[in-house]
């Protein structure tokens, strides 16, 4: 514990009094290629935290090892005190962690409102028995879930999608829909990768009010953005991944300065 | 969009309604059609459909609502059917156990569910893992290795003989009225055999028990994990959804049913061997789920009726009819056996029930790939042109 | 992605899994030995041999399970069925190629053998192809299972016809292999009809592994196999090539009906049905998909069935080989030599 601390240092500030999400020397290897190559960094409860870098950095396997989809090569991944490497994606759920995918990964020819609905799963109570006999007590359960479905499309904004299929809904529509089904999980800590990937500068502004509407609600935002602009305003604090390596963290200041940082996108670009 | 769910929603209304009266109306035409025997051979074969539109239910919920694809299904069928006959029978007396059991068939009902779901499960938990058509496999080999098992496990089940001579169904007390024939009564000790109009209402409550069940089912939680299971495993699972739960409850339910099913044919037919159960009655369920519409009860309900219908009627009698006909109008030497190896038409079209059988499977599929009565999903997908 | 989860879970269940398998296999090697030390090893042999000729015809049965598997994912219910439609093809040009039992054989006669293969395997590879057309085809962009169902229905249309063709008998098929058996000890034997058989098998793999290696067409079809969108913009003909796999899987099963027919000296409308269970078996025992798997399941399944009947009960045969199907699997969740199935 001491020494993850320590090496955690740089990066942390007034942020460490209460990490959400602790990463410990997280390192994911494929074979050959080291995806993740030994991060450490913090995600401090009630922020918006953004992991950014450029494409192959590693950045949608760091969501996955987190998520529980790999299981880290090493390393620890400490969501509120408990070590959640190598648990069951369906685990980490339950504990508290939701997220989107980048390719959108909605249950395609369900309504919007039972894609929701599936998010809440894990949060219900009702027993086979309770499903098999229409238990007075699954109907409420049933009524409570489906109004509460409602809310959170109203609270995306596709409040009036609740019917249509999810593989039917605009692309913009798609990814809201998807950020309403993870917030059915009820989670504490929300990933979102690449939420506004493919969106109209417009279309960015909004889901970045979504974001802080979010975060209004209580719940920690750990974003991957490829678009440096969009990050900057909406995140406290940054974390940049090249090549599977953390090479720089800190406000978005701190990051639109650091040479490094600036190296590794124009690096990729030129 | 909510036009197109309301179409569906209507049109299964119209066809559970239409279900409801033709079962209520059946023992009556029965005995208008044939009056010889009252209509009791009819009322048979409607009570054995419906042990195939309870197998049809049970499977639907495995490859349907969960998608998974189970060529073993008639395992479980065979599992509520032996679970019958050795404990409703005097089968165990010959066998090393030297002490014959009679437990009654409401009891075995339940014990068989139990009993077939338990295989499910332990078949299932080590396979469910395994991706799409693998699990097929795993459930063909089971489903060749369960009748196998009670083919030459013969100390116990006679074998090939297969166990015969089941106990049937009875109540303690009955009332008996003008609808039977008589005057208004209480029976006491009232036996089903060689009743087809009671095994008929019977099977009619079980099947309508199953229907209410299932459809709770796919309206509840479950039935939604399952979707979101058979649409994106890796997308439920990050959604908190325990997939290999999900898809053991499936696969058990599915057994269940099969099981439940299988104690209700054992009663009936009073004799169970290990040829009942083969390879060629899963796939008969698997079309009828297919060929009804994956996914949508009315649907599986009327592609089982569908199909037993042909096979067990239709084909049964194709032959008969047909020599028949030929004799009618005029063509009766069609009948006789002739030089050139022709067998008389009446054998001929016997051995042309195989390819008819055949051809009706593939001109419906490429007729109506998504099935008869397809669910929404099913329906959708094949307007849009996916593939799975 | 996909094929990266695949291999971290396989290591992970890998090593207790293997330990469980070893210890099982252990199991059976000394129940196996004991019986194999009181029944004598030049019997022994002749089992194995027995074993391998059978294991042959499931391994080219199994190929085009697998070669269809592998383009289009289709279990082909109706594959088991060319096999008996092969046989009965070529039992029909017999006559003419003056192919009658009693015989000795000599080079005219190997020669027109060589020409009712030929022709058995050329109509039904060309009968396959009309079926992909007819029964499959339209069926592409269909979920899932109704293609399955279609092969379901084919399996009973080719076995209806060839009920009407034949009817219900078991069908004499003139033994015409020379019947000589190398003796090996005391009461055991090899015949050189399963050396034949054997041979024969040998040479249309190797063939097969020539064809889909160098030509281009073999290669159109492991590209197809793989990606067909990818192969599509590439310019690969899909139709064709998918026509291609049918046609060659079909040549392999008829071959195959051809040889077991000879062989046994017998054949019914329905022996595709078991044939087909245990060759599509074999395929997954290989890792479906995989060529090489395939030829080895079949060798294996053959090998299995052989003991299984000669050292224990046949009655039990059928339900060690599903067992050990269902353990491997298990332990192995894509088949022996596992196999890149592409996922969606
Ligand atoms: N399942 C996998 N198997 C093998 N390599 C993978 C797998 N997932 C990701 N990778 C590789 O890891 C690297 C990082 O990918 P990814 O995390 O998707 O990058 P980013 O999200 O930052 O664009 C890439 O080189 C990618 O090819
Ligand atoms: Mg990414």
């Amino acid at each position: 514990m001491a020494d993850q601390m320590e090496n955690a240092a740089p990066a942390d500030r007034m942020e460490d009094a209460a990490p959400i999400l602790q990463l410990d020397h997280v390192s994911k290897r494929f074979g050959g290629l080291l995806a993740v190559d030994d991060v450490s960094f913090n995600v401090a409860k009630g922020e918006v935290f953004a992991l950014i870098g450029p494409n192959g950095a590693g950045k949608t396997t760091l969501f996955n090892c987190i998520t529980g989809i790999f299981s880290p090569t090493e390393g620890r991944l400490v969501f509120e005190g408990r070590d959640v490497a190598g648990h069951k994606p369906h685990d980490v759920a339950e504990l508290g962690i939701a997220r989107t995918f980048q390719n959108i990964r909605l249950f395609g020819y369900m309504s919007a409102l039972d894609n929701v609905r599936v998010g809440q799963h894990v949060r219900m109570r009702a027993k086979l028995w309770d499903a098999l006999l229409k238990t007075p007590k699954e109907r409420r359960e049933e009524l409570r879930v489906t109004e509460r479905a409602r809310e959170l499309l109203d609270f995306v904004g596709i409040g009036r999608h609740g019917d249509s299929y999810a593989r039917n809904l605009a692309y913009g529509q798609q990814r809201r829909l998807e950020i309403a089904r993870a917030l059915a999980t009820e989670p504490r800590l929300l990933l979102l990768d690449e939420p506004a990937a493919g969106f109209t500068p417009q279309e960015k502004v909004e889901l970045m009010q979504l974001v802080e509407k979010i975060l209004g609600q209580g719940i920690t935002v750990f974003l991957i953005e490829h678009d440096m602009k969009v990050v900057m305003g909406a995140s406290r604090r940054i974390a940049v991944l090249d090549h599977g390596e953390k090479i720089a963290e800190g406000t978005p200041d701190e990051i639109r300065n650091n040479r490094k940082v600036i190296e590794a996108y124009l690096g990729k670009s030129a | 969009m909510i036009r197109l769910r309301n179409v569906t929603r209507d049109r299964n209304q119209l066809v559970y309604l239409i279900l409801i009266v033709g079962v209520l109306l059946f023992p009556v035409l029965a005995g208008f059609v044939s009056p010889g025997d009252s209509g009791n051979y009819l009322l048979g074969q409607a009570a054995d459909a419906g042990v195939y539109v309870l197998l049809a239910i049970g499977l639907n919920v495995v490859v349907g609502f969960a998608g998974l694809l189970d060529l073993g299904y008639a395992a479980f069928f065979a599992i509520g059917a032996y679970t019958y006959a050795l404990l409703a029978s005097g089968q165990l007396n010959s066998s090393p156990l030297h002490h014959a059991i009679h437990l009654p068939f409401w009891i075995l009902l339940f014990v068989a569910v139990i009993v077939a779901a338990t295989a499910g499960v332990i078949l299932g938990a080590p396979t469910l893992r395994l991706r799409g058509d693998y699990l097929a496999i795993v459930t063909l080999g089971f489903g060749e290795i369960v009748p196998k098992l009670f083919l030459n496990l013969s100390q116990w089940t006679s074998g090939v003989n297969g166990v015969s001579a089941l106990d049937y169904p009875s109540l303690p007390i009955w009332i008996e009225g003008p609808w039977v024939g008589s005057s208004l009564s209480i029976v006491r000790g009232f036996s089903f055999a060689f009743n087809s109009m009671a095994y008929y209402w019977l099977m009619a409550i079980l099947v309508l028990i199953v229907v209410i069940l299932v459809s709770n089912l796919q309206r509840s939680r479950l039935g939604r994990a399952w979707g979101a299971v058979r649409e994106d495993e890796l997308a439920a699972d990050a959604m908190g959804i325990n997939t290999v739960t999900t898809k053991l409850l499936a696969f058990s339910i599915g057994a269940a049913t099969s099981g439940f099913a299988g104690v209700f044919y054992g009663s009936k037919l009073s004799l169970v061997s290990p040829e009942n159960f083969s390879f060629v009655v899963s796939v008969t369920i698997l079309v009828m789920v297919v060929l009804g519409g994956m996914g949508n009860i009315p649907g599986v309900i009327v592609g089982a009726l569908a199909i037993y219908y042909v096979l067990f009627n239709v084909l049964t009698n194709l032959p008969a009819n047909a020599k028949g006909i030929a004799n009618a109008v005029g063509l009766g030497f069609l009948n006789r056996p002739a030089a050139g190896g022709w067998p008389g038409l009446e054998q001929e079209v016997q051995r042309l029930n195989f390819l008819i059988f055949g051809l009706i499977l593939i001109s419906i599929m490429l007729l109506r790939p998504q099935g008869l009565l397809p669910s929404r999903v099913r329906k959708e997908e094949l307007e849009k042109g996916v593939a799975e | 992605m996909s094929i990266a989860l695949q291999r971290t879970r396989s290591i992970a269940n890998g090593r207790l899994g293997s330990l469980l398998l070893l210890l099982a296999l252990c199991v059976v090697l000394i129940v196996v030995g004991q019986r194999v030390l009181s029944g004598g090893l030049s019997f022994f042999i002749q089992i194995l041999v027995f074993g391998l000729a059978n294991g042959a015809i499931y391994g080219l049965v199994a190929l085009g399970y697998t070669m269809v598997y592998g383009i289009i994912e289709l279990i082909n219910f109706a594959h088991g069925d060319l096999v008996t439609l092969g046989a009965f093809i070529g039992l029909a040009f017999f006559p003419i190629f003056g192919l009658v039992e009693g015989k000795d054989l000599g080079i005219i006669g190997v020669a027109a053998l060589a020409a009712v293969f030929l022709i058995a395997m050329v109509l039904t590879g060309g009968i396959n192809v009309l079926i992909e057309r007819v029964a499959y085809r339209p069926l592409r962009n269909s979920p899932r299972l109704a293609p399955l169902i279609t092969a379901v229905g084919m399996s009973f249309v080719l076995q209806g016809i060839m009920y009407l063709w034949k009817g219900a008998f078991q069908i004499h098929v003139p033994d015409i292999l020379p019947g000589t058996r190398l003796p090996l000890g005391p009461g055991a034997s090899v015949g050189v009809k399963d050396l034949i058989v054997i041979a024969i098998a040998v040479v249309l793999v190797i063939g097969l592994n020539l064809f889909i290696d160098r030509t281009r067409l073999g290669k159109a079809m492991r590209a197809t196999a793989q990606d067909r969108d990818a192969a599509q913009l590439m310019g690969i003909d899909i139709n064709r090539t998918i026509a291609a796999t049918f046609f060659i899987g079909a040549v392999l099963a008829a071959s195959a009906g051809m040889i077991r027919g000879l062989y046994f000296n017998t054949v019914n409308f329905s022996d595709g049905y078991q044939l087909g269970l245990f060759a599509f078996t074999a395929a997954v025992f290989g890792g479906i998909g995989n060529i090489q798997g395939a030829a080895l399941g079949g060798l294996f399944i053959g090998l299995v069935k052989a003991y299984g009947d000669a050292y224990f009960s046949s009655a039990w045969t059928d339900v060690y080989v599903f067992a050990i199907l269902i353990l491997v699997l298990v332990f192995r969740p894509s088949g022996l030599l596992g196999m890149r199935v592409p996922e969606k």
